[in-house]
């Protein structure tokens, strides 16, 4: 395939780059959540993470997570699976409404009274208990500075400044990648910072920080986030989504 | 061995205005709906309502049946957010424990055990303490020190699940996916009402399901509602599946919807 076939959409470097973010995870649960997500989680599954275990979205782990032809290879019902969480065997990718320069993520509720929030989202649901416990990232379709906030309303993930408030029983907190529709960031700055990776293809590092409601680290000649090779594309198109679905959430006329 | 068959409108007779009622299912699956809508047809007030939320909490703020909730989330799966119960957040006509779902299920857990307290890392750090003044923390007794999040025992004055198939001394069946965290509930629980789509012989029970399947049994069990097509437009697989058109109307604003089966 040459370039010009290949084509690559906004939406399949995402793919790509959620994948990325369980490589070298071993054999734990990939709890993606969001669609671009669960693309990736399956993208890596199928590719070079082979060990992860992936969910049909109840409690029945599939081993095959095209869906054709799946076996169920195990049996995690919610009790069992909060087991894994405080266990640490598990690696979830989540949304965030809004998320500060340290990975303190929200989800709970927007407005700085929490008796009578402004907009009452869906509650900190398990985002304590993951990010306390087990490696997390997250997942950010609209790359604005409505999400990416100097301080978030009500933190339901934990963030680095605040684990090291919490100190020894925090030990196992680590925020692993941040993807979204502009770029890949992660936290490895000596004060854990969130920090510019990679900035996809078409999109300027001046893009980013436009988007940005704070002060970001690794301005200076990122990287850009490659592209999935031939196999993972192929996978992408005809495997895991050949309705593609991926393109309403990252449409490409939001291409640099 | 009793005969504990009850209706819908005996155990709503039962219920007091203030209680802590525990509701189990999860989300938009295995709702109680039929005694939840009686519920919110009912002159009860002041409830507490524990719940891994979904249209369960919504319908119940929607008709002013909630001082407080306590939850993880809310949500009706398939559509993210519940707009009843954020109606209710938004007006501030509510008081709310939100809690780590993990920890809500540690609070269960406690009551159950008649503990007055479980450890966890789960909270720490985290809004939940802020926006919970009254939780605490706890030192280790051990050697390693660490200090963690003391989730305390959540006591329920009633529990309503709805199950697959019970029979009539109270021992019931989950057929799905998933036993969520209704045995806790009912352990939690002074009364415990469990609703299910068929009363059924007790030998029925083993020829339905595996015996893994009983995971609720009459030393846990109360009253017993024979309530077909009971968890309403929520999911109670392998029965029936969720009502996405009826939850859709639910969504839109119409509270007591029917389901379509």
């Amino acid at each position: 395939m040459s370039d010009v076939t290949r084509d690559v959409t906004r939406a399949e470097i995402c793919v790509a780059a959620c994948a990325e973010a369980w490589r070298g995870d071993g054999e734990i649960i990939a709890s993606p959540m969001g669609l671009i997500p669960a693309l990736g989680a399956r993208l890596a599954k199928m590719t070079f993470a082979l060990g992860l275990m992936l969910s049909d979205g109840d409690a029945d782990y599939l081993t095959d997570p095209t869906g054709t032809a799946s076996l169920v290879e195990a049996h995690i019902p919610y009790r069992q699976l909060f087991d894994f969480v405080w266990h640490g065997s598990r690696h979830v990718m989540m949304g965030a409404s809004q998320l500060d320069k340290f990975g303190n993520q929200n989800i709970s509720a927007i407005g700085t009274d929490f008796a009578r929030p402004k907009a009452q989202l869906i509650g900190v649901r398990g985002a304590p208990g993951n990010t306390v416990n087990h490696p997390t990232s997250y997942w950010i379709a609209n790359h604005s500075p409505k999400v990416f906030v100097e301080k978030v309303d009500v933190v339901s993930g934990l963030g680095y400044d605040r684990a090291r408030g919490v100190g020894h029983a925090a030990r196992f907190h680590e925020l692993r990648r941040v993807v979204t529709n502009l770029a890949v960031f992660d936290f490895q700055t000596k004060d854990n910072r969130m920090r510019i990776r990679s900035v996809h293809p078409g999109v300027s590092v001046d893009d980013v920080v436009e988007a940005t409601g704070f002060v970001l680290v690794g301005t200076d000649n990122p990287e850009t986030t490659p592209e999935p090779d031939d196999v993972a594309l192929w996978l992408i198109r005809e495997v895991l989504d050949p309705e593609n679905t991926r393109e309403r959430e990252v449409p490409s006329a939001k291409r640099g | 061995m009793h005969d504990k068959g009850m209706t819908v409108d005996e155990v709503v007779a039962e219920l007091r205005d203030g209680m802590t009622v525990g509701i189990g299912g999860w989300g938009s699956r295995r709702k109680p709906m039929a005694l939840v809508t009686a519920i919110a047809k009912s002159s009860l007030k002041d409830l507490t309502v524990v719940s891994y939320g979904g249209p369960d909490v919504g319908m119940l703020c929607a008709t002013g049946k909630v001082r407080k909730a306590v939850y993880g989330f809310v949500s009706l799966d398939s559509i993210p957010l519940d707009p009843h119960f954020r109606r209710a957040r938004q007006n501030g006509e509510i008081e709310v424990s939100e809690f780590d779902e993990g920890s809500l299920q540690w609070g269960l857990y406690a009551a159950a055990l008649r503990l007055p307290f479980l450890p966890t890392r789960a909270g720490l750090g985290t809004d939940v303490m802020r926006n919970n003044p009254g939780l605490r923390t706890v030192d280790s007794p051990y050697d390693d020190g660490e200090k963690l999040l003391a989730m305390p025992a959540i006591h329920l004055d009633a529990a309503l699940v709805h199950m697959n198939r019970a029979d009539i001394f109270g021992n019931a069946q989950y057929l799905g996916p998933d036993i969520y965290f209704d045995d806790l509930y009912c352990l939690a629980a002074e009364k415990r009402y469990v609703s299910c789509e068929r009363i059924v012989d007790t030998a029925e029970l083993a020829a339905a399901g595996p015996p893994q399947s009983l995971k609720i049994n009459r030393m846990m069990v109360d009253g017993v509602i024979e309530a077909p097509g009971g968890a309403g437009f929520t999911s109670c697989v392998p029965d029936y599946g969720r009502d996405e058109v009826a939850q859709k109307a639910y969504a839109a604003g119409e509270i007591f919807v029917e389901a379509s089966r």
